[in-house]
């Protein structure tokens, strides 16, 4: 009966070739998903075992860890290394590094602080300088890599250093500035939370947006003659959002609630997620990444996709600083020093975008991220210090790569893209 | 996909669309190519063939605007032109499709073809793409069976198809392929060589740089031999094959003439 319909209805236009295997419905979906996982192709999947893992230990080792409160506070502590995380991924996916965002963000938290409190500029004026100086720090390194030829590698080490000297340089004697406790910047940083009521809407318009998106893509694409996803698919997944969104924002309502800082960061993810994949920007920064010399034949400008690369990564690290400075409310020598800078590039690379260029996304940044603070979360419960920080997170960050190493290599062999 | 001939300066049937006099390309005290001539005309496959050294990958790039010669002519469509940059020859109608063809291997197929002239930019229009991407893919009866898959997946020969498919997109009105079926094995040269024949169909110039006398007789209506940079004859695609290998090698007495010579010869005594 079903050999019948089959043979009735027309194949979709990119369905029709003898040697796809053709499925419908859920075994299909399911099988491809285990088939892409198998051959090496591992999108999110290492990540969110790793994080159930580490989360469970933790719990188990202190039954503080799990509560809203703490969740709370580990969401708010990601946004700032998240937001340099989500520019290093730009950098990488064209297959560059940038291994001084964590002096950026310093220089930039100095900059903010010494403008808003020593010279009294308004609030919105320091933040739009500090930002400014970030993306004029891109452009140099751009200039430095695209028409000079230095590795980015050492163009950013030298900039690593002396960005850390300018920071310190700001600061002066006293090495640190306090922000005024009342100002905008640190009242958003550490306490404007969503309303209840808002934070559940938030919750519906994603699970609705997600709907609504892609049961428009499927019409659209049906109406074309290509195949698309199923309806059904479209409700479960959106559904499955809508549950696992809504149990997690009731969760940490149970505490302070969600943070407006981290709701910003989460959309900064989803602007910078459809800039990546669905613009022309973000297709020449895959294709540079894959191959910069076809891009250029391809009549891409990879020089400005380069300086665009930079220029965002220096900026979204600039960005990070501040929002460092605002959640301790100083700006101080240790802003942007320490681990902030390997944790940032960790992130990217933990979350799953290659550090050989042009395989990566935007939500690497966000699960990365929680990965990190959620390892430095659990040692600082348990009363460990820094060094056993330093250690466990440089083991994961180790691990991660070699999974992807590995992956890499399965990928090439199922004759997927590296 | 527009009829690539439409709307454009018509050639009269027969007549050279692009036709090069006298070209000639110094580097240093080193002449790579001497008094040069070729011609190719619309739904016509020229074949340029000859030994290592002979000038052919140097001609390949004049063509494409890489390299600008010393003296000689271009004539594109009964006006001579200057190319002096890719852009230049991109603009006229002249694609190459250089032997490294160029693809980047961790996009897809559509992502691929269009390349550098993305529709909709602040939105991609994924979908009327992938439905040009088929369009295209079946015109050239190209055996790819999913076009949502990095090209790292794809083949040889699905890859050469991409790039020559890639270049259809810009309406060129002639094709110039470097070596397009060197790295291939049997199956994927066939596949290659139907691509060409569908390029002539669709009434495109076509000069194919191999050096693969089987090919190239398979698909040239003229042999063009280069040797030591110089036009060193005109053979059409029946000539036989010692011929052309004397040509390109200049001297008859080869392995393959002393081989075809025996045939013959056994032939005549049975």
């Amino acid at each position: 009966m079903a050999d019948v319909r089959a043979a009735e209805t027309p194949a979709p236009l990119d369905l029709l070739d003898e040697r796809l295997r053709r499925g419908d419905g859920w075994r299909a979906v399911a099988g491809g998903l285990w088939q892409r996982v198998r051959s090496g192709d591992l999108g999110a999947l290492p990540i969110v075992l790793g994080l159930v893992v580490i989360w469970t230990v933790f719990q188990s080792l202190n039954s503080v860890f799990l509560s809203s409160a703490n969740l709370v506070n580990l969401l708010m502590e990601s946004a700032s290394v998240g937001i340099i995380a989500l520019g290093v991924v730009c950098v990488l996916l064209v297959g560059q590094i940038d291994l001084s965002v964590g002096s950026v963000s310093g220089l930039s938290a100095a900059l903010t602080a010494v403008t808003f409190v020593t010279h009294g500029w308004p609030l919105l004026l320091s933040m739009a300088a500090a930002l400014g100086a970030g993306a004029l720090v891109g452009v140099v390194y751009a200039q430095m890599v695209t028409r000079l030829g230095v590795p980015s590698f050492v163009a950013t080490l030298a900039g690593l250093l002396s960005f850390l000297g300018i920071q310190l340089w700001l600061l002066g004697d006293t090495g640190a500035i306090n922000l005024p406790f009342e100002s905008d910047l640190v009242h958003f940083a550490q306490l404007a939370f969503l309303p209840e009521w808002l934070s559940y809407v938030l919750v519906v318009v994603a699970a609705g947006w997600l709907f609504a998106t892609g049961y428009g893509l499927a019409r659209t694409r049906r109406a074309a003659g290509l195949s698309a996803r199923s309806t059904s698919l479209l409700v479960a997944r959106s559904t499955a959002v809508l549950l696992g969104l809504g149990f997690a924002v009731w969760y940490l309502n149970r505490a302070r609630g969600v943070g407006w800082l981290f709701v910003s960061f989460v959309a900064l993810v989803l602007v910078l997620h459809y800039a990546l994949t669905r613009t022309g920007w973000g297709r020449s920064v895959f294709a540079v990444g894959g191959n910069a010399e076809a891009a250029r034949r391809a009549g891409i400008n990879v020089r400005r996709v380069y300086t665009s690369v930079f220029v965002l990564c220096s900026t979204l690290a600039a960005l990070g600083g501040m929002i460092a400075a605002a959640r301790l409310a100083a700006a101080n020598q240790a802003t942007g020093a320490g681990d902030v800078n390997l944790n940032a590039i960790a992130a990217a690379v933990i979350g799953g975008t290659s550090l050989f260029g042009g395989r990566g996304s935007a939500f690497s940044a966000l699960l990365g991220i929680l990965v990190i603070q959620s390892i430095s979360n659990g040692l600082t419960l348990l009363d460990l210090d820094s060094s056993f920080r330093f250690i466990i997170t440089g083991l994961v960050l180790a691990l991660a790569v070699t999974l992807d190493s590995v992956a890499r290599r399965s990928r090439v062999a199922h004759g997927r893209a590296a | 996909m527009n009829d690539p001939v439409k709307d454009q300066a018509a050639v009269p049937e027969g007549r050279p669309i692009l036709s090069l006099r006298g070209v000639s390309k110094n580097f240093g005290a080193v002449a790579a190519l001497t008094e040069v001539d070729l011609d190719v005309a619309p739904g016509e496959v020229v074949a340029v063939v000859g030994d290592n050294g002979a000038g052919k990958s140097t001609l390949v790039k004049v063509l494409a605007g890489v390299h600008r010669p010393d003296a000689g002519t271009l004539t594109f469509a009964d006006r001579e032109v200057t190319v002096t940059s890719p852009a230049d020859a991109h603009a006229l109608g002249i694609a190459t499709v250089f032997q490294d063809l160029a693809l980047c291997e961790n996009l897809n197929v559509v992502q691929n073809l269009f390349l550098g002239r993305e529709l909709r930019r602040a939105r991609l229009d994924e979908v009327t793409m992938e439905i040009r991407s088929w369009e295209l893919l079946r015109q050239l009866s190209a055996k790819i069976p999913t076009v949502r898959v990095p090209v790292a997946s794809l083949s040889g020969g699905q890859r050469q198809t991409v790039a020559i498919a890639r270049t259809l997109l810009g309406d060129p009105r002639v094709i110039v392929l470097d070596e397009p079926t060197a790295a291939l094995g049997v199956a994927q040269t066939a596949e290659v060589l139907n691509l060409i024949e569908r390029l002539r169909e669709r009434g495109l110039g076509v000069i194919m740089i191999s050096h693969n006398m089987e090919d190239v007789r398979a698909v040239a209506d003229r042999v063009v031999v280069l040797r030591l940079g110089r036009n060193n004859g005109v053979f059409d695609a029946e000539a036989p094959t010692e011929e052309i290998v004397a040509a390109m090698i200049g001297a008859s007495d080869n392995v393959v003439s002393r081989r075809a010579g025996r045939a013959r010869s056994v032939k005549g005594e049975a």
